[in-house]
């Protein structure tokens, strides 16, 4: 199949950028959409030109590298996919796709599709984890689980950390990764001591990091490759202002 | 060459396993109890770098931290959680017997040494088994999700290679949720100030000093800048070289640089040729093809492997009725069936593709059938279990394996080989640590299912914290240079030279032809099986190979900005110096073990024939160009009879 591409180029961070077009005449309908940016690289190696430089490494949807707006939308047409795990079947021969890299504030490009989405690891630094030393763990059956509580929380655990939802919102917000991770180790009788400090501790990183607030647009949840709900995220809003109100 | 190796089996007085004398069930606890300690107030004065944040690199650097060390940790990715740890699927095991199935520290023990063809140092193999429970219950403590009974406790299920559950699991994303709790416990430390975390930095080359590992130098991949680090040691936790062979189920970025860098500096790279051919893959679809994926091994659980009878039967697949179908594992490993160990499932899928029973468009595939659970436990179990697995198959074939089988084939997953370790986990360069997959010494001449999380996080969290201990306290810290000094200086020259020739040649091809390339050569002729004739002209061609592609390499753009290529392209001239290592090594070992099955050694049922007398040992070469020097650890059982290795 042939498609044509449009392609954001940018030099750098401080660089004005504009999309580029692109054809290439030897996709199939079995490649991913990063092995057809692949092709197009071998393309544009071959005439002298400079690739389009992109994130990505597993390639089956687990790290959380690759993320790219693809026809306007954060990974692309198909639900609950990383882009790297989006097919060529679920295009058409001849179709042209815009693809640009993830944008927001706290996102900033470092060139043409690649952006720095460090934020997200200094929101996780705040207090996105539970304080255990290596070493000081009891017996792992000691605290009975129910399985519904460990498959809720395995739900918000899936997160993989590619800053769709935060391409998706309007606002910017990266509520829905902050809720995932509040979520996922809240709702464990292991993170729920230190409950209350984590809440406040990221959402207050969150706000430092330059992201948007939530407005329930819920722009992130249809994005997000892992299908997470914005039911964490009213969990996060209760605990936040529980916290508020018993400072 | 091979003859003159057999020759001088001589254990080499360079390789010195330190293993601690007493029964096996007590030398770990012996080591412990002698090994020398350092004081907190020191411990603050040392610095240690760790390379890598996978599962092996994130346990060390938190847990080093968190005992008062200063620690700066390096990774090539954007964020230490993308390390390619993430995407191991099924399981990790313990020997916890919570089914009460009759699991012991020994029997994990003694299955991952059988596993593992016997090839593998008894010692750390033992202390593998026994710190894996600590595992569990250190991750359960960090919030991992692991799947639970309705009671409230863990679950287990079953992996290859063993009878009993002992695998742990988060649905099929046991790696993803390993690697956050130990990512977590990382962050923990990074925002205590206890850890720099310093992501998208590639470690390009090792500075020894004095002898000994005193830093090493990075290329920041944003900038290009190169970076000098001075520490008291190195931990090199990078992961294995799989992706020597192009296509593999690694991440893109997984690659053998930092350790062949380490290599040339003097590390002994041992057992090369073990690599691991996992049998549940998705099979390749075209040339465009980046990377493969795989399909974890515990779909061996409920999932029936068979191909048709009659290699021109061109039904589809569930028209085929059950006397035309030949489960070919069950049929000729009735004790293990579908759950016999990786590199015995491999070749038999091999075999019968091979002789033209293979499925599919390309016929380089098997049938991995689930009818039989479906109706059984009900397509709700099976979702249940292996939803997302599903999912994924469907995502990238377009076929549902809830109607189907799905068809699979083996990959390259895994490599055992790696720098050769001692039992402290320090490689011949003093004050250098190899951790998890990147060294050599726990899986023998082949891994079994969810020991590769398992040994990462043994490394990490409940080995280095002990051993690297050892090595602070006995030496002098006067020796230790700092960035200043003239070594760094030398090296980073070196790597900026090296960069520059990439960047400069006159060429027109790109790494991604000259990566391709390789890995067919390694593919045929360094894969699933081996002969010396394959073995010698591959090691030929890999050699032409590696003088074209500094001919005719072409990489665009500039060395001080983001430029991927650029970084394969160095990536890729490593692993074709490693390809003909591995090439070298199988042409040495003139017997069949684990993944590594010459053709000329097979007993007649076509099983692997290992040659105890001549090849009980660990091959480890000292880099000198294209002429390396062996030198032999001989393995030595003093608690396990090394048996044929049967899963009929």
């Amino acid at each position: 199949m042939v498609i044509n591409l449009r392609v954001w180029r940018q030099e750098g961070p401080d660089s004005s950028g504009r999309l580029v077009d692109y054809t290439v005449n030897q996709a199939s309908e079995h490649m991913s959409f990063l092995e057809l940016l692949d092709v197009l690289n071998e393309q544009l190696l071959q005439s002298g030109d400079d690739p389009v430089e992109f994130d990505s490494d597993c390639r089956e949807g687990i790290c959380g590298s690759c993320g790219l707006m693809v026809a306007g939308i954060a990974h692309g047409p198909q639900k609950r996919t990383a882009v790297c795990q989006l097919h060529m079947r679920s295009f058409k021969d001849g179709d042209t796709i815009t693809v640009e890299p993830f944008r927001a504030r706290a996102f900033p490009i470092i060139r043409d599709l690649v952006v720095d989405r460090s934020a997200f690891d200094r929101i996780i630094a705040a207090h996105g984890y539970v304080s255990v030393t290596t070493g000081s763990a009891p017996d792992a059956n000691a605290i009975p689980i129910s399985k519904d509580l460990a498959d809720d929380a395995m739900d918000y655990a899936a997160c993989i950390g590619c800053g769709a939802c935060v391409a998706a919102c309007p606002n910017g917000s990266a509520s829905l990764f902050t809720a995932a991770k509040i979520s996922h180790l809240g709702l464990l009788p292991q993170g729920r001591v230190e409950a209350s400090q984590r809440v406040m501790a990221m959402v207050d990183q969150m706000d430092v990091e330059g992201f948007g607030d939530c407005s329930n647009y819920a722009e992130c949840e249809a994005v997000c490759p892992k299908g997470i709900s914005i039911e964490g995220i009213a969990r996060m809003r209760r605990s936040y202002m529980k916290g508020v109100l018993s400072e | 060459m091979a003859h003159s190796a057999r020759q001088s089996q001589v254990h080499s007085p360079r390789l010195d396993s330190k293993v601690p004398s007493g029964l096996l069930q007590q030398k770990w606890d012996i080591y412990k109890n002698q090994v020398s300690l350092v004081s907190p107030a020191n411990k603050r004065s040392h610095h240690i770098l760790v390379v890598g944040s996978g599962l092996a690199g994130a346990s060390a650097a938190a847990t080093l931290a968190g005992l008062g060390y200063q620690v700066t940790c390096f990774c090539i990715q954007d964020s230490p959680r993308r390390a390619h740890s993430i995407a191991a699927q099924g399981g990790i095991n313990a020997a916890k017997n919570y089914p009460n199935d009759g699991d012991t520290v020994w029997r994990l023990f003694y299955d991952t040494i059988k596993g593992g063809d016997y090839r593998s140092r008894e010692a750390n193999v033992y202390r593998l088994a026994e710190v894996s429970n600590n595992i569990i219950d250190q991750a359960v403590a960090q919030g991992v999700p692991f799947a639970r009974e309705y009671g409230g406790v863990l679950s287990n299920r079953s992996f290859g290679g063993a009878q009993v559950s002992r695998t742990f699991y988060a649905r099929g994303q046991t790696g993803q949720q390993l690697l956050l709790g130990a990512y977590q416990a990382l962050s923990h430390q990074i925002a205590g100030g206890r850890v720099k975390m310093l992501p998208r930095r590639e470690m390009v080359d090792l500075v020894v000093a004095n002898d000994r590992a005193c830093g090493l130098i990075a290329r920041n991949l944003l900038t290009g800048e190169l970076e000098r680090y001075a520490g008291d040691a190195v931990l090199l936790c990078t992961g294995g070289y799989g992706n020597a062979y192009y296509l593999s189920t690694n991440a893109k970025n997984s690659n053998v640089t930092a350790a062949w860098r380490c290599h040339k500096r003097g590390a002994f790279f041992a057992n090369p040729c073990y690599t691991q051919i996992h049998p549940t893959c998705i099979p390749v679809s075209g040339d465009y093809q980046s990377k493969l994926t795989l399909m974890s091994e515990s779909l061996r659980n409920d999932g029936r492997v068979w191909v048709p009878n009659d290699p021109h039967d061109e039904r589809a697949p569930e028209m085929i009725p059950e006397d035309a179908r030949d489960y070919y594992l069950e049929r000729r490993y009735p004790s293990f069936g579908n759950l016999v160990p990786r590199d015995v499932a491999s070749r038999a899928s091999k075999k019968e593709c091979d002789e033209g029973r293979g499925v599919g468009e390309t016929r380089l595939a098997v049938y991995l059938d689930f009818a039989h659970s479906i109706e059984r436990l009900g397509e709700h179990t099976i979702r249940e279990r292996y939803g997302n697995l599903f999912e994924m198959y469907q995502r990238i074939t377009g076929d549902n394996p809830y109607q189907t089988p799905m068809r699979i084939y083996p990959a390259v997953h895994y490599t055992m080989g790696g720098l050769w370790v001692d039992y402290e986990l320090q490689s011949t360069v003093p004050g250098l640590f190899v951790l998890g997959e990147a060294n050599f010494s726990d899986h023998g001449a082949n891994r079994l299912g969810a020991s590769a999380l398992m040994q990462g996080l043994a490394d990490g969290y409940f080995v280095i914290p002990y051993t690297l201990g050892a090595y602070l306290a006995g030496h002098n810290q006067s020796d230790q240079v700092s960035e200043t000094h003239d070594s760094f200086a030398a090296v980073e020259k070196e790597a900026s030279d090296r960069i520059d020739r990439i960047l400069h040649n006159d060429g027109d091809k790109s790494p991604t032809v000259f990566h391709r390339e390789l890995g067919r050569l390694l593919w045929d002729h360094v894969g699933m099986s081996r002969h010396r004739e394959g073995l010698e002209s591959s090691l030929q061609a890999i050699e032409t190979l590696e003088d074209e592609f500094w001919e005719r390499i072409c990489v665009p753009g500039s060395a001080d900005r983001y430029n991927k290529n650029l970084e394969f392209a160095g990536r890729v001239a490593d692993f074709l110096e490693l390809g003909s290592l591995m090439a070298r090594d199988a042409l040495r070992r003139e017997e069949s073990c684990g993944g590594h099955f010459r053709e000329e050694y097979q007993t007649p049922e076509g099983e692997a024939a290992r040659d105890d007398e001549a090849y009980a040992d660990v091959a480890a070469w000292e880099y000198q160009g294209r002429d390396p020097i062996l030198h032999l650890e001989q393995l030595t059982f003093e608690s396990v009879h090394p048996s044929k290795r049967s899963y009929k």
